[in-house]
C-alpha cells in the first residue's frame, strides 16, 4: 500500500484552498522492523562490545596482545555473563526482525521500493557527487534514490552477514562448515566484529542524513506519511 | 487506452478483443486514480498520522528491559531459549573439527584458567572417581580403571566464552565407555560433576555420549599436569572451556539436574554447546 498519495486541503493556511500533497512511504510492517531493530542493535552493539573487553585480541590468548581498550561505560550487560545475556537474548529479536522484514518485502512487493538493483548503477555516482563533491542534485523521481538503495540493500546483507558470523562464533562445531566459509573460528571473531564497525558507518551516515532531511522526512519512519516530498509521487 | 488500438485488436481475434476491453475499463479507473488523489482535511491528515503513530505501540514492549525488576527474568528467558535452541542444534554424529599435530599450540601456551586455585592439592594416591546416581555399579573407581579402558586421542579446540581459542592434544577415554563401564542408564538425562576445588559442572546426556567427551588424564601424551587438572578432567570439544571440569572428584548419573554449574550459577549459559 505504499505510494499512495493524498491531497490535503488548506495546508498552506485557512484561508487558503491550496493544498499539500502527502505520501504513504513506510508502511507499517517496515516501520515496526525499523525501530525494533534499532533497539535490537543497539543492545547487540553494547553487549558485543561488552564481549569484545573479556578478550579484545584478535590473536593468540599467550602472549595476549589487546586491539583496543573499549571504556566499560560505552558497553552494555556490566561483566561478560551479563553481556552475554543481553547478546543472547536481543540476537533472536533481531534475527526474528530480519526474517519479518524480508517476508513481508518480497509478500508484498514492497522490495521495490528498496532493492538496489543492477539498473541502479547509473543512478549512484551523480547522487555521491551531489553529496560529497558539492555535484548538482539528481532529479528526485521516487521514495528511495540510487545511493539510498545502495545502502539500504547493503546493509541488509550485512545483517545477515553479521547473523551468519555470529552464528560461526556461538555454534563452531554444529556449523563448522560456516567457520570454515569464513577462514575459521578465529576468522569469523574478526569478521563478526568488522561488519559490527561496517553497520555502525551505515548508522552514522543515515543519522546524519535523517538531520538533514528535516522533520517531514523524520515523521514519516513514524507515521508512514511523508508531507510535502521531494518528488511527484504520480 | 485508445479505440483504434481496441479497433485493431477487433480485426485479429475476438478474444483479444475481450482481454483489451477489460483492460480498458481498468486503465481507466487507474488513470483516475492517478490523476485524482483523495483530498482530505488538515484535521483528517492529523488524525491519520496519530493513528499511524499509534499503531507503533507494540515496540514500547522492549522497554521491559529497562525496568530493573522485569530485566533480570527477561534475560533468564532469553538465555533459556538460546539454550534450547542450542540443544535443537546439537547433533551427536556432528564431530568437533579436528587437526593436524603441527596445528596444534604448544603446552606452555596453552592457557591455565581456574576460578579458584592452579592446584588443589589432590593426594594422588587417595585419588578414586566417586560414582553415584542412576548407575548399576556405584562406587569408587580408580585412574588405572579408567586408564584400562580404550585410549582416545584427539587434537582438538578448546574455545573459552571469553573469546580465545586454543587446540590442545588430548588422551583419555571415552566417558560413554565409562558410562558404559558403571552400568549407567541412559534415559537419565544427566551427568553431574564434582571437581576437587570445590568447582562443579553438568551435561546432557548427549553430550556424555558423543564420541569426543572424554574423561582426559593426559595432554599432549603426557599425564595430566596439576594446573590442567590432574589427575582427571573433562575435555568436550562440543562444549565451551567452562564446561570443562578439572581435578574430578565425584561423577553422578541423575535425572534431576540439583547442582547446575559454578560460572551457570553466576548467570552463564547451561548448555553451550559449540
Amino acid at each position: 500500500m505504499s505510494g499512495a498519495v493524498i491531497e490535503i486541503d488548506g495546508a498552506k493556511g485557512k484561508e487558503s484552498h491550496e493544498t499539500a500533497r502527502a505520501v504513504y512511504e513506510h508502511p507499517l510492517p517496515v516501520r515496526l522492523c525499523h525501530w525494533v531493530n534499532s533497539v535490537a542493535l543497539f543492545v547487540l552493539v553494547g553487549s558485543g562490545l561488552q564481549i569484545f573487553r573479556a578478550f579484545p585480541s584478535f590473536g593468540a590468548k599467550i602472549p595476549q596482545k589487546d586491539l583496543l581498550h573499549w571504556p566499560k561505560s560505552l558497553a552494555i550487560g556490566g561483566w561478560l555473563g551479563g553481556a552475554l545475556q543481553w547478546h543472547l537474548t536481543f540476537m533472536w529479536i533481531y534475527i526474528a526482525t530480519g526474517l519479518f522484514y524480508l517476508g513481508y518485502q518480497i509478500f508484498s512487493g514492497n522490495y521495490r521500493q528498496v532493492l538496489f538493483l543492477p539498473r541502479d548503477i547509473p543512478g549512484v555516482w551523480p547522487m555521491v557527487k551531489h553529496y560529497f563533491f558539492f555535484g548538482a542534485k539528481p532529479a528526485v523521481k521516487e521514495a528511495y534514490n540510487s545511493l539510498q538503495k545502495h545502502a539500504y540493500t547493503t546493509v541488509f546483507a550485512l545483517g545477515v552477514l553479521s547473523v551468519l558470523t555470529g552464528l560461526a562464533i556461538w555454534k563452531p562445531v554444529q556449523f563448522s562448515w560456516l567457520a570454515w566459509l569464513m577462514g575459521g573460528f578465529h576468522w569469523a571473531r574478526v569478521w563478526h566484529f568488522a561488519i559490527m564497525w561496517a553497520i555502525l558507518l551505515f548508522v552514522f551516515g543515515h543519522l546524519v542524513m535523517v538531520i538533514l532531511h528535516g522533520w517531514n522526512n523524520f515523521v514519516s519512519m513514524l507515521t508512514g506519511w511523508k508531507k510535502d516530498p521531494e518528488y511527484d509521487p504520480r | 487506452m485508445d479505440p483504434q488500438n481496441g479497433d485493431a485488436n477487433h480485426v485479429d481475434s475476438k478474444s483479444t478483443d475481450a482481454v483489451s476491453g477489460d483492460k480498458k475499463v481498468v486503465d481507466a479507473k487507474l488513470a483516475h486514480a492517478k490523476n485524482v488523489s483523495p483530498k482530505v482535511s488538515q484535521r483528517r491528515f492529523r488524525q491519520m498520522n496519530r493513528r499511524e503513530l499509534l499503531k507503533l505501540t507494540p515496540v514500547i514492549a522492549l522497554g521491559a528491559f529497562a525496568i530493573p525488576a522485569l530485566r533480570e527474568p527477561l534475560l533468564k528467558q532469553g538465555l533459556r531459549f538460546s539454550d534450547w535452541a542450542s540443544g535443537k542444534l546439537f547433533r551427536s554424529g556432528q564431530l568437533a573439527p579436528t587437526f593436524a599435530d603441527s596445528a596444534v599450540t604448544p603446552l606452555e601456551k596453552f592457557p591455565i584458567n581456574d576460578y579458584d586455585v592452579d592446584d588443589p592439592g589432590v593426594i594422588f594416591e587417595n585419588w578414586t572417581l566417586s560414582v553415584s546416581g542412576e548407575v548399576q555399579k556405584p562406587g569408587e573407581y580408580s585412574l588405572s580403571q579408567i586408564q584400562a579402558l580404550p585410549r582416545t586421542r584427539q587434537n582438538t579446540r578448546h574455545v573459552c566464552v571469553e573469546g580465545w581459542d586454543v587446540i590442545g592434544r588430548f588422551g583419555g577415554t571415552r566417558l560413554s565407555e565409562f558410562l558404559k563401564l558403571v552400568g549407567a542408564d541412559a534415559t537419565a538425562r544427566y551427568i553431574t560433576v564434582s571437581c576437587a576445588d570445590d568447582y562443579y559442572e553438568s551435561l546432557d546426556m548427549a553430550t556424555a555420549l558423543h564420541p569426543q567427551t572424554l574423561l582426559c588424564y593426559e595432554m599432549y601424551d603426557q599425564p595430566l599436569t596439576r594446573e590442567h587438572g590432574a589427575p582427571l578432567r573433562l575435555t568436550i570439544p562440543t562444549k565451551i572451556g567452562y564446561k570443562q571440569a578439572k581435578y574430578l572428584t565425584e561423577l553422578k548419573v541423575t535425572r534431576v539436574l540439583d547442582r547446575v554449574g559454578y560460572w551457570e550459577d553466576q548467570g552463564y549459559s547451561w548448555f553451550y554447546g559449540l
